[in-house]
């Protein structure tokens, strides 16, 4: 199951306009890990998940997913390996009818018929959106679109999935339902956020950046204790990490005395 | 942004429409477009001064609305929408042509209005039918089946594209102007400057969400075609439908339906 394997190593990104984004990032997740991707608005969270699926070209280093080193020849075989869902569901939502946005890779892939129609009906049951499939995008709610735009990516059987802020924009049940559903896969998982109570939630794993660099990378509730390097990286605890503001049990803020 | 948002749900209404599963909806669009193109060019290709003959073409729509299973009210609401437009068109017709053509009775009636009113009626009668053609049709169906019928495909692919995105963009222009005129208090604002740098905006950002949805295209393996699922296929209900239809169509347009019914009617009253 090597293929399920993100190598990246010593990666930069320079953008055309000369800001360096990425500055020799390295890791290595491995098969069926669940890795969040964290820091600071500017930080490079986007500019690396873009690497990914080979959007964007490395200035320098090496993107290995599987066997595969990421170049122009194994782009097709890396971008059906890397599921990538983005931030705005209606980025990946462009097609007339659910059907026809959650068929647009396996088509690409060369599926038809029965076959074609079973993997649509499956990608759609295992995220619960069985019921939408005739609909169009745009009559959906958030919620469902976040649904939809998962099941798009499941049709091509991703073995990695990368998601761009996963529960942004959602109210606390769809969240909800969306974190549970994603504590089902078993692909290896890669998410950006700043909901960092999802992030311990659902990955055990977590890498810092900070200035385009790799600030931190360990265990996510080793990360969470650790307060100077919070500070550092402009991040916070989890809110279900720190003290009850209410009840006061634990609240690590001092109140003046009377 | 009332106006807007409303027209946006109105767009909905239509889509939820051809959902239905009628006669009229199980035809292959091919037929439905190319049906909807003849009578649309019989119903412009009259004279300016024609307007008995124009109405036997309302049988089309009617029959649509009928066998389509449509709510004929919103229909005739869209249409009714459309009217004062077409008005506004031919008002000036009266005043720069008062030749009388006909005589009412006691009243003289000019050429200006009867061309205003043809006006109106072919205005009625083209818009009702392209209504109609998208609340049994569809707008995706259409458009694949013009690429079908031989239109190129990005033309197509744009299409779908702007149908897909119009309600992104509306709702966007309607969030940036809402944003623009809570700030103006009630006043002007800095006037057509600020509409002229919001409009850039709205470009601006139109660009960006083309560049993200090529990037989410890209990572789902497009390459450059679109692939159809079509199944649907011309068989001899569309080709019944289709030369029905433009036999009639081509009739009524030869020869003045209203006309030979007039004369029957008083034939027989004779």
């Amino acid at each position: 199951m090597s293929h399920h394997i993100v190598e990246v190593k010593n990666l930069r990104h320079v953008y055309p306009d000369g800001t360096a984004a990425l500055q020799d990032v390295s890791f290595r997740i491995t098969h069926g890990e669940s890795v969040a991707i964290i820091g600071a608005n500017g930080a490079g969270k986007s500019t690396l998940l873009l690497h990914l699926n080979g959007y964007l070209a490395p200035s320098g280093g090496e993107i290995r997913i599987g066997d595969f080193l990421l170049n122009r020849g194994t782009l097709p075989e890396i971008r059906r390996t890397v599921g990538m869902v983005f931030q705005d569901p209606d980025d990946q939502l462009f097609m007339p009818t659910v059907y026809d946005d959650v068929a647009f890779g396996p088509m690409n892939l060369g599926l038809s018929g029965a076959e074609l129609e079973r993997c649509v009906t499956s990608a759609l049951e295992r995220v619960g959106a069985g019921h939408l499939v005739k609909k169009a995008p745009y009559h959906l709610s958030g919620g469902e679109k976040k649904r939809v735009a998962i099941a798009t990516v499941l049709s091509m059987s991703p073995d990695i999935l990368v998601m761009d802020e996963p529960t942004n924009g959602l109210d606390p049940y769809a969240r909800r339902q969306l974190i549970g559903l994603l504590k089902d896969f078993s692909h290896s998982k890669i998410f950006t956020s700043h909901d960092l109570d999802m992030v311990l939630e659902l990955c055990e794993r977590t890498i810092v950046l900070k200035g385009g660099e790799v600030r931190a990378d360990g265990p996510t509730r080793e990360i969470f204790q650790n307060d100077a390097l919070l500070a550092e990286c402009r991040l916070e605890k989890p809110l279900s990490m720190q003290g009850c503001a209410i009840c006061g049990s634990a609240v690590a803020v001092s109140l003046p005395l009377p | 942004m009332a106006s807007i948002d409303g027209a946006l749900l109105d767009f909905k209404r239509l889509d939820q429409l051809a959902e239905g599963d009628t006669v009229m909806h199980r035809l292959d669009p091919r037929a439905k477009v190319l049906a909807t193109l003849v009578f649309l060019v019989s119903v412009v290709s009259f004279g300016r001064y024609e307007l008995s003959a124009l109405i036997p073409f309302f049988i089309f729509p009617a029959a649509l609305i009928g066998l389509g299973d449509l709510p004929a009210g919103y229909i005739i609401g869209k249409i009714a929408l459309i009217c004062p437009l077409a008005l506004v068109i031919g008002i000036f017709n009266p005043i720069f042509d008062q030749a009388v053509l006909l005589q009412l009775g006691p009243l003289p009636v000019s050429g200006g209005w009867i061309s205003c009113a043809s006006i109106v009626v072919r205005a009625a009668l083209t818009v009702s039918a392209a209504i109609i053609l998208v609340a049994v049709t569809g707008f995706p169906a259409i458009c694949r089946a013009m690429e079908r019928l031989g239109m190129p495909p990005a033309f197509a692919m744009q299409l779908l594209f702007l149908y897909r995105y119009i309600f992104v963009l509306t709702e966007e222009g309607g969030r940036a102007s809402r944003a623009r005129e809570l700030r103006a208090f009630g006043k002007k604002g800095r006037g057509m400057a600020s509409y002229s740098s919001l409009l850039g905006h709205l470009l601006l950002r139109t660009w960006m969400r083309a560049e993200r949805i090529h990037m989410a295209m890209l990572a789902r393996g497009f390459s450059g075609a679109f692939h159809s699922r079509e199944q649907s296929r011309f068989g001899a209900a569309e080709l019944l439908f289709l030369a029905g239809w433009s036999i009639l169509f081509i009739t009524l347009r030869m020869h003045n339906g209203s006309q030979f019914i007039g004369s029957l009617v008083t034939g027989l009253l004779k």
